[in-house]
């Protein structure tokens, strides 16, 4: 059934000194301004601050109420004004409204910015601009790592993925460079690294730059964690872009798991208040299901609650001394547990509804022909009829993008008339997202006689043609060719099943997507782990187009032992999935790895598109 | 050994007084000591000399000469004085030289002649001119006093960030004081003066006259006055011969002392050492030097030669032309060891060690006796102590012998007085040679600290033996050895003698890469020199570039400092540059280097998104970005736009730019759209309702929800609505009005291309299960079986079933059967199967 832990699984670091640090450096920044003080938070660090510090932590140090940023004038009355918020021109310009109101009203207070988890010079040129620079004091909450899970970390930074991957902004590499110092000085140095992807490069790179600057700290320090693996979303879009139907994945495309905790609604809970649960290991209902395809949760919950029921029982033939001993001690964990099981319950009846309403197989059975590759065209109207119908703008989006990669970019006619079909459905604004999903090689369209060759001597010429903006630019369409086929085929991404494939019982990382697909990223980090290097990985790195882009680093005085040799680290830039993290979860417990997530924000194919999409504002 | 106290004085019963030779001065002065102004810093620092032509009665027509020396006399620097008459010479706290002109202006060199700035006391002094001055030394910096021409005096607590406080007036002050001080209590500096018979004390806010408790009666003039080192302690001469000596508040007397001499003095100093309980003042006349402690008598010294002296924090440096001495008290510890028949442990150990090298059996007795008393622990500490007072290092030696020799009776002996004392006598030897000539004695130099000393070698360019210093104590390199080796490079720079390359070249040998070492602050230095070329070269070197970008935005070199930055993958860095730039370039060449870098043009089109959209728009037009120029202006024509026309406007340039960039499938996107919205307001006009903004296929529906079916369908036809889409819409909306008739005639229009099964499906939704009924009936055969059983009728959905043969829609329908109802319908199949089976 569920995943336990191999007997010997190695223990993972203690991640809670994270938050202790996290939480001394907020109180230490609130205690810079002495004496009572309003707090305006922007929405987008409400959940992650929830986990570090709760409102009475706050309330200790003198924070009097608690605003959320939002574009309107403030009410506050209180003489001093804080503000924590992430690094953008929008939350400045905020700022400074506030500030030149209360300058015209004649009326002076004391200004903080705390910018989480560091302040942009941009930030503070606005500020300048804005004539309210003096005015206002800034601070830097380093807060860049929130552990989600035992063995989850979360930078809790979605823009990272549009900014990077989009817009080609670097700003946020420097937060990754800083977390993994921070990573380093806490848990020792890495001995092995590896990486694939052009921002897990320079995050390299840049963390290595870093370390030597200030060597004498991590050095001579026993290694905590024998691996690290740095890997760029681009690498593998296709994976993201798959419904999830492993149980954690399920609930967070249906529900939104927001930094670690999900409201389920009135239809969960079949009440008419919503309850917001907190999802990870300690719940152990969920534990035990989190990883399970949604198939066996129905029956392994029902099972659970015939045992539930079999425990409440016993104390039938209790003499009064026993039953004290199972009130006292017993009955308060099979409440609780009752309690869970009936929310988990919930949670499945409302996902079964949710999903065969919108015929569910039949989306399903479409993702798979697109992943395996046969039956294009009938996907491809499948897709048209989706749009025609008006599903889901972003499900939608998503199949088209699907079908572009997996094909390497749609044949001419299909992307216009998709895009057309579009259009007509859900308005004319999308145009831009579609610029936007060309740029970042999530839906493109194939040249006719486009072959690698034909695009490299494209490359070549542009290359003595001096205008290095659109060398990249060519080298980026270039490397957004996908050729998922071929890796496909390479990695052995679609298992051949004989007969049916068993669920319950999986023997491979595709059990995530139903036993018809290996995640990619999984795949290529588990024949690198195999390996310890990329060596023999030359042609499905070309293919990835990522020959330049791969590292492999190894420290030559080997302290580590083999305990810690066994835990690995992954570092997802740009964002991962819950299947992802089941995935390898299951490799872990195959292979007797231990494996941590690090990631700038947990993702999913929906919010891969929204970040991709442009709405009207 | 009853040589060696030969120069031991004894003042009193409880303390002696040694003068001993530093150095054998030849420097060769041109000019008698009394003719010049004289400076020597104190820790046995420079002394600078410079013959005083303005005192003399007619002003000589040859410039003087600036003359710098070491405290061993070696020349350091010699120079012909240009500027105005010199009032004062002194030293600063960072051997500095400052030269006070009689017009206020400060003149600052460096130890090596090197002139570093000069500032000016202000107009106030300018002015009235400069009659009188002191240079003093607190633990702010170095001070200045001044007594100007109008008689009042101003003074400044640190000159290297100089505020000049004008005290108050001395009423009656017509003319120079007969001798005035600066006095530092409470962390502020005030001024002693006496004016005949009386004493004030000027503060900051007023001028009180104060009087020396138990001065001795018939005084008419004070002739001079003395503050001890420490400022702790004042000593004043007056004129009848007596010397009296208190604490600097003169609240209390120590001791007093009447020379019989009416002849004022030259010099008078204090001389005494931290920690110890004796008093003494030193004064000097012409021929005569006296020590004056709490004693009936004096030590006299007969001076053969014109002398200066120099007050220091343990004892008195006495100059002249052929020597340099050093008075001083003798420590304890000397004294106990080497005062006549002496019985201290530390004496008897002496003896001791003598005796063993002596092969004699004695230095078991003398051994025996100190341990009977169990004082050997006392006795190598003794020794030690006495080591580090004597300046001869055969007297170190033999003291260390007897310590080293005790040490072995002692069972646990903490090793480390003994290991620091060897090394701190190295280093004191070692700076005290005559090429070096920093007389430090080993309380000034714990006073000093190692980290001053080193800094004083570096001044000296005395790199090698810094270095040496270092590793000999083996400090960490970042505070040793780099540090001076930086210092070493930032004087390299400075040989404009040398080539770029050379100079380079040597640096980089010389400090690798050792860490701690700054590349950029050399770099800055060689700039600071105007050596540009070897600025850039020394930063070639630089291992973290983004310590290259400040001192390349400072040179001008932009273009390379963006590219240095980017390098250094700091974006905050890279943003510091650009706004350089933008500042710097005109806007075509700002964006023609942004074109080429094309991490901060991302960097920059992201705030301009932001903040300034209008550059954003320049910035593609500059670079016939056409694609986004149409995507900025299609933005625009939904966030930027409120008017109709405006809008429309916008989506025509959008257009425009669409087809320059060859994108034909979003030019004409676009151009549907400036269609949709003028029709969209023609609706909202003729019909009301809000059609703006809607997507076509929510046009049409809202048309057909809206009653109004010819529209919707010429709009279909105007904007070429795919059959399908048609179909899917109108039965949507259709069921969505629940208007059955109206849905069956659609039907039956002609034939659905999209099938019948969504009619049912959608009837279905509804609750329309009489509805669903009549289109089930239509739909194709591969869906009827689903369509069956969606309306309910599994009897009939079996039926079909088995007549197809089809496995999978045999189980489905078996799924479907529930109940008792339809146990007759699944037994059917079950037979249905069980023949397929067999056949």
């Amino acid at each position: 059934m569920a995943f336990p832990h191999r007997l010997d699984a190695p223990e993972l670091p203690d991640f809670s000194m994270l938050k202790r640090l996290a939480r001394d450096q907020l109180i230490y920044l609130l205690e810079q301004l002495p004496g009572k003080k309003d707090l305006f938070i922007e929405a987008d660090l409400m959940s992650p601050l929830d986990r570090i510090a709760n409102v009475s932590i706050l309330k200790q140090h003198e924070v009097d109420k608690l605003y959320k940023v939002e574009n309107k004038p403030a009410i506050s009355s209180s003489e001093q004004l804080c503000f924590l918020v992430r690094p953008r021109i929008k939350n400045m310009r905020y700022v400074a409204s506030l500030v030149n109101a209360d300058k015209s009203a004649g009326r002076t207070r004391k200004y903080k910015v705390i910018f989480s988890p560091q302040k942009f010079h941009a930030c503070e040129m606005v500020l300048e601009e804005e004539g309210v620079y003096g005015d206002v004091s800034c601070d830097e909450w380093a807060f860049s790592l929130l552990p989600l899970d035992v063995d989850l970390l979360s930078m809790e930074l979605p823009e990272f993925f549009r900014d990077y991957f989009l817009e080609g902004d670097q700003r946020w590499i420097n937060t990754v460079v800083q977390a993994l110092h921070l990573l380093s000085t806490l848990y020792g140095p890495f001995p092995n690294c590896y990486g694939i992807g052009r921002c897990a490069k320079m995050s390299y790179e840049l963390w290595r730059t870093l370390e030597e600057e200030e060597d004498c700290e991590t050095k001579g320090r026993r290694p905590e964690v024998g691996h690290i693996f740095l890997l760029d979303r681009d690498v593998d879009f296709v994976t993201a872009l798959c419904s999830q139907v492993v149980y954690e994945g399920l609930v967070d495309d249906t529900f939104r798991i927001k930094c670690g905790s999900v409201d389920f609604g009135p239809e969960v809970t079949s009440s008419d208040r919503s309850l917001k649960v907190l999802l990870n290991a300690e719940d152990k209902v969920f534990h035990e299901i989190r990883n399970e395809h949604f198939s066996n949760v129905f029956g392994f919950l029902s099972q659970k609650a015939r045992n539930l029921q079999a425990q409440y029982d016993r104390r039938r033939g209790m003499d009064i001394k026993q039953m004290k001993n199972f009130v006292s001690q017993e009955l308060k964990g099979l409440k609780q547990e009752h309690r869970l099981l009936s929310v988990h319950i919930g949670a499945c009846e409302s996902i079964m509804k949710k999903k065969t309403k919108q015929d569910f197989q039949e989306l399903i059975k479409t993702e798979h022909a697109l992943l395996e590759g046969f039956n294009i065209r009938e996907s491809t109207s499948y897709i048209e009829e989706h749009i025609d119908r008006q599903v889901s703008p972003i499900e939608s989006l998503r199949l088209m993008c699907l079908l572009s990669i997996t094909e390497n970019g749609l044949i001419p006619k299909d992307y216009r008339s998709l895009k057309t079909q579009y259009l007509q459905s859900y308005g004319p604004e999308h145009l831009l997202t579609f610029s936007n999903l060309r740029r970042a090689g999530l839906l493109t369209e194939q040249a006719p006689g486009d072959t690698l060759t034909a695009v490299e001597s494209k490359v070549s010429k542009l290359v003595t043609d001096k205008a290095a903006g659109k060398i990249t630019d060519a080298f980026s369409s270039l490397a957004k060719r996908s050729n998922f086929r071929a890796i496909s085929k390479k990695l052995n991404l679609i298992p051949r099943v004989d007969g049916e494939y068993d669920l319950k019982v999986p023997r491979d990382m595709a059990y995530v997507f139903s036993g018809a697909y290996v995640p990619l990223s999984c795949r290529i980090i588990e024949q690198v782990l195999e390996r310890r290097s990329w060596q023999g990985l030359d042609e499905v790195l070309r293919l990835l187009n990522c020959s330049e882009l791969a590292f492999t680093d190894m420290a030559k005085d080997d302290k580590a032992s083999s305990e810690c040799l066994r835990l690995v680290f992954v570092v997802f830039l740009g964002g991962c999935t819950f299947s992802e993290i089941s995935a390898l979860r299951f490799l872990g417990r195959e292979k007797g790895f231990r494996f941590i997530f690090l990631t700038t924000a947990v993702t999913n194919s929906a919010r891969l598109m929204e970040a991709m999409s442009e709405v009207k504002a | 050994m009853d040589c060696y106290t030969a120069n031991w004085n004894p003042l009193g019963d409880s303390a002696f007084y040694r003068k001993y030779e530093l150095y054998s001065m030849d420097w060769d002065l041109k000019e008698e000591l009394r003719d010049c102004l004289v400076a020597a810093a104190p820790y046995g620092g420079p002394i600078a000399l410079l013959r005083n032509p303005w005192r003399k009665e007619k002003p000589a027509s040859v410039r003087p000469v600036l003359e710098i020396y070491s405290a061993s006399g070696l020349p350091l620097a010699s120079l012909l004085w240009k500027s105005g008459p010199v009032v004062s010479l002194g030293w600063s706290a960072e051997e500095e030289l400052l030269c006070i002109q009689e017009d206020g202006v400060v003149l600052v060199y460096g130890l090596h002649g090197d002139f570093r700035r000069h500032f000016s006391l202000g107009n106030d002094v300018f002015q009235n001119r400069i009659l009188d001055t002191q240079i003093f030394h607190t633990e702010f910096g170095s001070g200045v006093a001044i007594l100007t021409g109008a008689h009042r005096f101003i003074l400044s607590v640190n000159i290297s960030e100089l505020k000049l406080r004008r005290m108050p007036e001395v009423p009656g002050l017509q003319s120079v004081p007969s001798c005035w001080t600066t006095l530092c209590q409470d962390r502020a500096a005030h001024i002693l003066l006496a004016v005949g018979p009386d004493l004030y004390l000027l503060d900051q806010s007023a001028c009180s006259p104060v009087t020396p408790s138990g001065l001795a009666p018939g005084v008419s003039s004070f002739l001079q006055m003395a503050v001890s080192f420490t400022y702790r302690h004042l000593a004043l001469f007056t004129d009848t011969g007596y010397i009296w000596m208190g604490t600097a508040s003169l609240k209390e007397k120590l001791c007093e002392f009447n020379c019989n001499i009416r002849a004022p003095p030259k010099q008078m100093v204090w001389c005494s050492r931290p920690r110890s309980k004796e008093r003494a003042v030193v004064v000097a006349w012409e021929r005569r030097l006296m020590v004056v402690g709490d004693a009936p008598e004096s030590i006299q010294f007969v001076l053969d030669e014109d002398s200066y002296l120099v007050p220091e924090l343990d004892g008195v440096r006495i100059l002249s032309r052929s020597t340099h001495e050093f008075l001083h008290e003798v420590p304890v510890a000397s004294e106990e060891i080497f005062k006549i028949a002496s019985m201290a442990p530390g004496a008897l150990l002496l003896e001791a060690q003598k005796e063993y090298e002596k092969e004699s059996q004695k230095a078991d007795e003398y051994l025996r006796e100190i341990q009977e008393l169990g004082q050997l622990t006392q006795a190598v500490q003794q020794c030690i102590e006495a080591a580090g007072h004597e300046h001869q290092p055969d007297m170190q030696k033999s003291l260390l012998r007897a310590a080293s020799f005790g040490k072995c009776f002692l069972d646990r002996f903490p090793p480390d007085s003994f290991v620091h004392m060897c090394q701190d006598l190295r280093v004191l030897n070692a700076v005290r040679d005559y090429h070096i000539g920093i007389p430090l004695t080993y309380t000034q130099y714990k006073q000093l600290t190692i980290q001053v000393l080193l800094d004083r070698l570096v001044l000296r360019r005395l790199y090698p033996l810094a270095i040496q210093i270092c590793e000999y104590l083996r400090l960490p390199e970042v505070q040793g050895v780099s540090r001076i080796l930086a210092h070493w490079a930032c004087y390299k720079v400075q040989q404009k003698d040398v080539s770029d390359e050379d100079v380079a070249r040597a640096i980089n040998q010389k400090l690798g890469d050792t860490p701690g070492v700054s590349y950029s602050d050399i770099a800055a230095r060689a700039y600071g020199c105007g050596r540009t070329e070897l600025a850039i070269k020394l930063l070639e070197y630089e291992p973290r570039s983004g310590e290259q970008v400040p001192l390349l935005l400072k040179m001008k070199r932009s273009k390379l400092a963006l590219s240095k930055a980017i390098e250094s993958g700091d974006t905050d860095l890279v943003f510091t540059v650009l706004l350089h730039l933008k500042n710097e370039l005109n806007r075509g060449d700002f964006f023609m280097t942004l074109r080429n870098q094309p991490m901060a043009l991302s960097l920059y089109r992201q705030f301009c998104k932001h903040q300034e959209l209008e550059t954003l728009k320049d910035l593609y037009n500059q670079d016939d970005n056409h694609q986004e120029l149409g995507s900025f202006h299609i933005r625009a024509s939904y966030a930027a736009e409120e008017r109709i026309e405006g809008r429309v406007a916008a989506l025509q340039t959008a257009a425009d730019a669409f087809y320059k960039a060859k994108n034909e499938f979003a030019a004409k996107a676009t151009e549907d759209q400036m269609r949709l919205l003028r029709l969209q307001r023609r609706l909202e006009d003729e019909l009301g309702g809000r059609f703006l903004d809607l997507s076509l296929h929510d046009t049409v529906t809202t048309l057909i929800l809206g009653g109004h079916n010819k529209r919707a369908e010429q709009l279909a036809r105007d904007f070429r609505i795919p059959d399908k889409r048609l179909w899917w819409l109108k039965l949507t909306a259709l069921a969505d009005l629940e208007d059955w008739e109206e849905l069956e005639k659609f039907s039956k229009s002609k034939k659905s291309p999209i099938g019948y099964l969504p009619f049912v499906e959608i009837c279905m939704k509804q609750h329309n299960k009489y509805e669903a009924k009549k289109y089930a009936s239509r739909v194709g055969p591969e869906h009827k079986v689903k369509a069956l059983l969606l309306v309910g009728d599994v009897a009939q959905a079996a039926d079909v079933a088995i007549e197809h043969r089809n496995e999978a829609e045999l189980s489905l329908v078996l799924s479907h059967c529930t109940g008792a109802t339809d146990g007759a319908t699944a037994d059917k199949i079950q037979r249905a199967r069980a023949q397929a089976q067999k056949k």
